[in-house]
């Protein structure tokens, strides 16, 4: 029978398949599109979450393409990681598939067949990107990703084509960097496939050619997940693009290059490399705590709601990225990075949907419009205090726990002053938040005695954003009662982190 | 010195390359000319991957009874299929900018970076 | 320059020429498709090629009356109709063996008796699938490139 073996690549070729039925029923009619798109996403969100009870029941996955053995085929390897984030990337592409029928109506509504097979194509690259274990067949998977994303920002058309456009140039630079250290790695060993090269590194740290091809790795993928310098494409591209594109731009193509990352910094290149002869994590840290502190300020500066989250989300890749960091001198190993990518897609998703509703309804993307919206939209702006509040990191929310978890790795490192950082840049949080949260319910307009009349997003709107918001809160309560432990000490484990040196 | 460049001239072409593409999509204002520059870029790491592969006296790698007879080498296949594949991104990927550039001019008149900026801040939307 | 409009004219020898090349332009592509698991050339080469001859043929005879011929809709059709191709020949090595061997492993598509001939044969039909879809994206990011600009044209005038 089917086994469960064949589902990693199963989620892959369904979204490929759907991408291209939608373009054909689409054709026929219009509405199908969305539907189709939503049954195809909900049945791989499903097989994710299959693929991740057996990678951790029975253990890691290897599936061979065509039959052919590693070094020279294909290999699809899914372990604890890769499963961990194939449910969180299907989880919020799910959410925004829903959230998308009504707001693609409304916004775009004669290119809703294209919307959707590129929205599927999306899909496609990130599932890809998670799975694979071949580097070669990462960087396709990484090109299907963003030049589906390109095309995405870009349909709103006007402002949104030239913040398309930078994104384009920066990302291929990234992508032509990340093939450039392929190249290196290919030359010196004559293999692609991510375990083997591992093996075969492990003799030529010392080589010139290798250490090169990690930098090129570096700054190539912190290109694609907008790292601190290298961030400039993001406050745009995440503004202008439709809401749920925003969504899935800011909780998961960034994550998921950070998922590459750290792919290719501990599984191609080992924690042995890292530690011995480029010890590049310090900087890393120090990159994070600019960036956590400079998105954090740039995000007051901003008069536009989406911009303020866009910049709030260059901070936010600073705690992942102070994760990463700092997972080579704690016993956490990678926990804090790996909570706070599937923290920061909830949160960062519930936001911008809910910005995106604000846009639905009214057109309002400026903050000091927002007056009165409190009791307009009781719940959208119900979930956005949720959100916000998790972002601030009230107790027991996602914010909290990750916050928590970075604190007591700072302090395992010694570094306090991450800490301190940590402290100011939840200060700033809570600043640009209030002020949203300042103008919606506190300041009213003039005719402020009114009785307003309650004026809702469509419930297929609302359904999505109220998950979010609820699941900020119980996503913590989850990682505060360590029911995800296990996995997060199999992923340790794998990668040989999380114990003393 | 000299021999050093000689001796590895691939590797020299294709960094000059490179450097020239980067150049062109960091310093042109006129969108075409940074799209002509990424593609310059992406060329310039097309044929580094192309050069490695190379065998001196290598033929096409088409395994006959012929090639075995005679003992013939022939150059290594796998980064030929590798370009390949990165041509298509390419390809995609200049699709994608040319599309993007049309719509531009159609929406702005022009291609100028700076001109679009220009016309962005006066219709009140902030950039930067 | 700017939306200068440049009208098609009819050059005879252009087009005598491209109409002898283009028959004998799709033939070389049908070539290099069909010889590509055993020599050099592929589904991709070979549809960049077929791809080519047409955009040679909106060339020669102008986008207005070529593009009456080729609507839309069929190059959808075939781009969908190439990647159901080599995705299902994929998916067929699953369906036939319910699911015990890999995507891909032709050996287990029973069109023959022999597990070698069962390869051979389904990279051919991979390789037109994508030669297929290739064509047809060509075609259509032609198309769609130069429709962009004749349309607003028309709407100046």
């Amino acid at each position: 029978m089917l086994s469960i073996e064949q589902f990693p690549l199963l989620i892959v070729v369904i979204s490929l398949l759907s991408a291209f039925t939608i373009l054909i029923l689409g054709w026929l009619n219009e509405k199908f599109s969305c539907y189709i798109s939503i049954a195809t996403v909900l049945l791989q969100f499903i097989m994710s979450i299959l693929v991740l009870n057996h990678v951790l029941t029975v253990g890691t996955i290897h599936y061979w393409l065509g039959g052919w053995k590693p070094p020279w085929g294909i290999e699809y390897a899914v372990d604890a990681m890769n499963a961990y984030m194939l449910v969180t990337l299907l989880f919020l592409g799910l959410l925004c598939a829903v959230y998308s029928k009504k707001n693609i109506e409304h916004e775009l509504p004669r290119k809703r067949v294209s919307f959707y097979t590129i929205y599927q194509l999306l899909i496609t690259g990130l599932c890809g990107v998670v799975v694979t274990g071949d580097i070669f067949n990462m960087f396709v998977f990484i090109e299907i990703m963003s030049i589906s994303s390109y095309a995405l920002i870009a349909s709103r058309g006007k402002i949104a084509l030239k913040a398309s456009f930078t994104y384009l140039i920066m990302g291929s630079i990234g992508a032509c960097f990340f093939l450039l250290g392929i190249g290196f790695l290919y030359s010196v060993t004559g293999s692609l496939n991510m375990h083997d090269l591992s093996i075969l590194l492990s003799p030529l740290y010392g080589n010139k050619v290798v250490q090169a091809a990690f930098v090129f790795f570096i700054v190539g993928l912190s290109i694609k997940m907008a790292l601190f310098p290298l961030h400039t494409w993001l406050p745009d591209a995440h503004a202008f693009a439709p809401a749920e594109i925003s969504a899935m731009l800011s909780g998961i193509i960034i994550a998921v290059s950070t998922y590459a990352f750290i792919r290719v910094a501990f599984s191609v290149f080992t924690l042995k490399f890292i530690m011995m002869y480029l010890p590049i994590f310090d900087i890393i840290c120090w990159v994070s705590i600019i960036a956590m502190l400079y998105g954090s300020v740039l995000a007051i500066t901003q008069t536009n709601l989406k911009r303020m989250l866009a910049y709030s989300s260059v901070a936010n890749m600073g705690y992942i990225m102070l994760g990463v960091g700092l997972s080579t001198s704690t016993t956490m190993g990678l926990t804090p990075a790996l909570m706070h990518i599937l923290n920061h897609a909830v949160m960062k998703g519930c936001l911008f949907m809910v910005a995106g509703a604000f846009i639905y309804k009214a057109d309002l993307w400026d903050i000091e419009d927002f007056r009165g919206l409190g009791r307009k939209m009781p719940y959208t702006t119900f979930a956005f205090i949720l959100a916000a509040l998790a972002m601030i990191g009230m107790p027991p929310s996602v914010g909290f726990v990750t916050k928590l978890y970075l604190i007591i790795a700072c302090m395992e490192a010694d570094q306090f002053i991450f800490v301190v950082a940590i402290f100011v840049s939840t200060l700033l949080i809570v600043y640009y938040f209030w002020r949203v949260i300042e103008y919606m319910y506190i300041r009213v307009g003039d005719g402020d005695d009114k009785e307003v009349e309650v004026d809702e997003v469509p419930t297929s709107m609302l359904i999505p954003i109220l998950i979010l918001g609820v699941l900020c809160f119980v996503i913590g309560i989850i990682w505060l009662i360590d029911i995800p432990l296990p996995l997060m000490d199999a992923v340790n484990s794998l990668f040989g982190l999380g114990v003393m040196p | 010195m000299i021999d050093l460049i000689l001796a590895k001239y691939n590797y020299w072409t294709f960094i000059i390359l490179m450097l020239i593409g980067f150049y062109a999509m960091i310093a042109k204002e006129n969108l075409i000319k940074k799209v002509i520059g990424l593609s310059i870029f992406q060329t310039a790491i097309f044929l580094f991957y192309i050069s490695l592969g190379d065998v001196i006296g290598g033929t096409a790698p088409i395994v006959s009874d012929e090639t075995i007879s005679k003992g013939y080498i022939y150059v290594n296949p796998l980064p030929h299929v590798l370009i390949l594949t990165a041509i298509v991104v390419a390809v995609a990927t200049l699709a994608v900018a040319l599309a993007l550039i049309i719509r531009m001019y159609e929406e702005y008149g022009t291609i100028e970076e700076e001109e679009i900026v220009k016309i962005e801040r006066e219709r009140g939307i902030t950039c930067q | 320059m700017k939306g200068e409009k440049i009208p098609h004219e009819r050059d005879i020898v252009v087009e005598t020429v491209s109409r002898l090349m283009i028959p004998f332009i799709q033939l070389f592509a049908l070539y290099v498709i069909i010889h590509g698991a055993g020599g050099p050339g592929g589904g991709f080469q070979g549809g960049v090629i077929f791809g080519s001859s047409f955009v040679l043929f909106i060339i020669a005879f102008g986008i207005g009356r070529v593009g009456k011929r080729i609507p839309e809709g069929i190059l959808t059709l075939l781009t969908s109709l190439g990647v159901y191709i080599f995705a299902g020949v994929g998916l067929l090595c699953l369906i036939f063996t319910i699911g015990a061997v890999q995507y891909l492993n032709y050996g287990f598509v029973p069109l023959t008796s022999h597990f070698e001939e069962n390869r051979a044969l389904c990279m051919d039909l991979v390789e037109i699938g994508i030669g297929i879809t290739v064509m047809a994206a060509i075609t259509s990011i032609f198309f769609d490139l130069a429709w962009g600009r004749s349309e607003k044209e028309e709407e100046r005038q």
